[in-house]
């Protein structure tokens, strides 16, 4: 609709738009999706949803469709590759233009690279991570198989109007201090279902990039959220228009506001088994590690790259630590040995991995055995997520990753 | 007779299907093996249809993946019940026909306790005595009752609408 009334937050606004109704926080709505996101560890429930039970002959438009091999890319198994070739083949069928094969990048890297989600725009993925759109005011959401087959055959699907809860960003970060850090702690201090069934907004930081606002809303999905949203201002996002009806609007109605300091916040860590388990990284010195992995659609881009370079550049990985760089897409690795970073990374002792997701999942690439610790820029730390039930993930930015690469026990960067 | 399993907080999806254990990496045959099973590995060989499961708050946090649900569907579990559930479970649920019922009763049921739950009107018998659990809007029993969101879309042509506009 092109009058939207006042009071409207971002989430209302969009979702109110698409549906052609007024629509406020805890109302039904049925919209239209601009963009489905589909990866290969869901695809295959996708396809066996639209051809088998829905009996659809062909996908609603395949325009709005895009698919990617992240998850287990190169394919690690005969199984997993005879998956691939499926799904390879059921994209060449309808005619999906959108695909991303092995090596291009994680999925939703790469859908803010190719410019697939704009702002005031809904799109849903098969992934829990799609929060990461409304870095550019998208409002991306992550469903499972049979919610993305209805909305690919269809063209549309129902969404609950989420509540929202704003996040007013005061000051700028300290040295060493970097987006994930304002993640980890909102997840301490809202918990692991602190937004379940809401959406997030970030205020305040309109000087934000855009590699950072990617992290935020992501991680936003540890809070539970159903969204997490930037309004598209700044110089990061000068290349992107937002719709003349999107707008902040200062009447918005939220059920919680919540005042960050970033100039007093510490280095943050989340403990195993759970990302809400948050400390500052000063606290945590005493924790050996094996691997650091240093990647995924949370902290695997080129400002991540390269702050995790600044901090090795001319130095070694201790002695008996691996450090894993996986770059989220293949454009970050290109860009990354054009500056000269990868091999600042290389020269420290880093192994690098194909653009993908790595060993988040516990898949494949990296994954750590009985008793092993890593340090991972990823967004889980669940027990068994990254492999053997007994091993321990902690999570931190890329800046912890990299000074606990240096010394082999968590170290905040401000110790160095 | 069917038991309840109890379960504690915050129980994510890699804890009711680890990611290596997806039917991508196994096969789609073997999916009723693996629920649980490094979280609590007895619970595939021994849980029998109609099961219950009672758990703590924000079930199914973590992951979209939505054989998480369909392996506890395929093993029989006849509804979850729990204070709160992580949202996209909760929707993979209902879009297979899986009961969720939302109360917290994980501190007052023992678990192997013997019960039985009837999925329509929400009552739970545990030890023969009877209680209601908290009704789900009629929209939601109504597609659980048909088998899940492509059942319901294809007998009605539509999604399924709630109070939608």
């Amino acid at each position: 609709m092109s009058e939207l009334p006042a009071g409207l937050t971002l989430s209302e606004q969009i979702l109110s738009h698409a549906a052609g109704v007024a629509a406020r926080a805890g109302e039904l709505v049925i919209a239209p999706v601009d963009r489905c996101m589909s990866h290969d560890s869901l695809t295959p429930e996708v396809i066996e949803a639209l051809r088998n039970e829905l009996k659809a002959a062909h996908v609603f438009d395949p325009e709005r469709i895009a698919v990617f091999v992240d998850h287990v890319a190169p394919a690690a198994s005969v199984a997993t590759a005879n998956a691939q070739m499926k799904l390879r083949r059921w994209v060449a069928e309808e005619g999906i233009r959108h695909f991303y094969d092995v090596g291009v990048g994680v999925c939703h890297q790469v859908m803010i690279e190719e410019g697939l989600v704009a702002p005031g725009q809904i799109a849903i993925g098969t992934d829990s991570h799609s929060n990461a759109y409304g870095a550019v005011g998208c409002f991306g959401t992550g469903v499972g198989s049979r919610d993305m087959a209805l909305a690919m055959a269809t063209g549309q699907n129902w969404f609950r109007v989420p509540e929202t809860i704003r996040i007013n960003l005061h000051g700028r970060l300290g040295q060493g201090v970097s987006a994930k850090d304002i993640s980890l702690y909102l997840c301490g201090l809202l918990g692991m279902e602190g937004a379940n069934y809401q959406a997030v907004e970030f205020h305040g930081a309109p000087w934000m990039t855009l590699d950072s606002r990617e992290t935020l809303c992501s991680m936003t999905t540890e809070l539970g959220a159903k969204a997490g949203l930037f309004y598209p201002e700044g110089e990061a996002v000068a290349h992107l228009t937002p719709p003349n009806w999107l707008r902040p609007d200062p009447a918005a109605q939220f059920v919680r506001t919540v005042d960050v300091d970033l100039n007093a916040l510490p280095a943050q860590v989340a403990r195993p088994p759970e990302v809400n388990h948050v400390t500052p990284a000063a606290d945590l010195a005493d924790v050996r590690v094996d691997l650091v992995f240093i990647g995924t659609c949370t902290n695997g881009r080129l400002q991540d790259l390269r702050a995790a370079a600044d901090i090795l550049r001319g130095r070694r990985v201790a002695p008996g630590v691996r450090l894993l760089v996986i770059p989220a897409s293949h454009r970050i690795l290109q860009a990354a040995v054009e500056d000269g970073t990868l091999g600042t990374l290389l020269a420290a002792g880093a192994t690098v991995g194909t653009p993908g997701c790595g060993p988040c999942i516990g898949r494949h690439m990296g994954v750590i055995g009985a008793g092993e610790v890593c340090f991972s820029t990823a967004n889980r730390n669940f027990r068994g997520r990254m492999g053997d039930p007994e091993g321990l993930v902690y999570l931190g930015s890329p800046e912890t990753a990299a000074a606990t690469a240096l010394t082999g026990r968590i170290t905040d960067v401000a110790s160095l | 007779m069917a038991r309840i399993w109890v379960f504690g907080d915050n129980i994510d999806t890699d804890q009711i299907l680890p990611g290596r254990y997806a039917p991508y990496m196994t096969s789609e045959a073997d999916l009723g093996k693996y629920p649980f099973i490094e979280y609590r590995p007895e619970f595939a060989s021994e849980v029998r249809p109609g099961d219950i499961i009672v758990t703590g708050n924000n079930f199914g946090c973590g992951s979209s993946r939505e054989y998480a649900p369909r392996a506890l569907r395929a093993v029989g579990i006849a509804a979850i019940i729990a204070p709160s559930f992580a949202r996209i479970f909760y929707r993979n649920a209902l879009n297979l026909g899986l009961p969720l019922f939302q109360a917290d009763l994980s501190a007052d049921v023992a678990d192997g306790a013997d019960a039985t739950i009837d999925r329509s009107s929400g009552v739970l018998t545990v030890g023969g005595y009877a209680r209601q659990l908290p009704p789900p809007p009629l929209w939601l029993r109504q597609v659980w009752d048909e088998g899940g969101v492509i059942a319901y879309y294809l007998n009605h042509g539509r999604l399924p609408l709630g109070e939608a506009r």
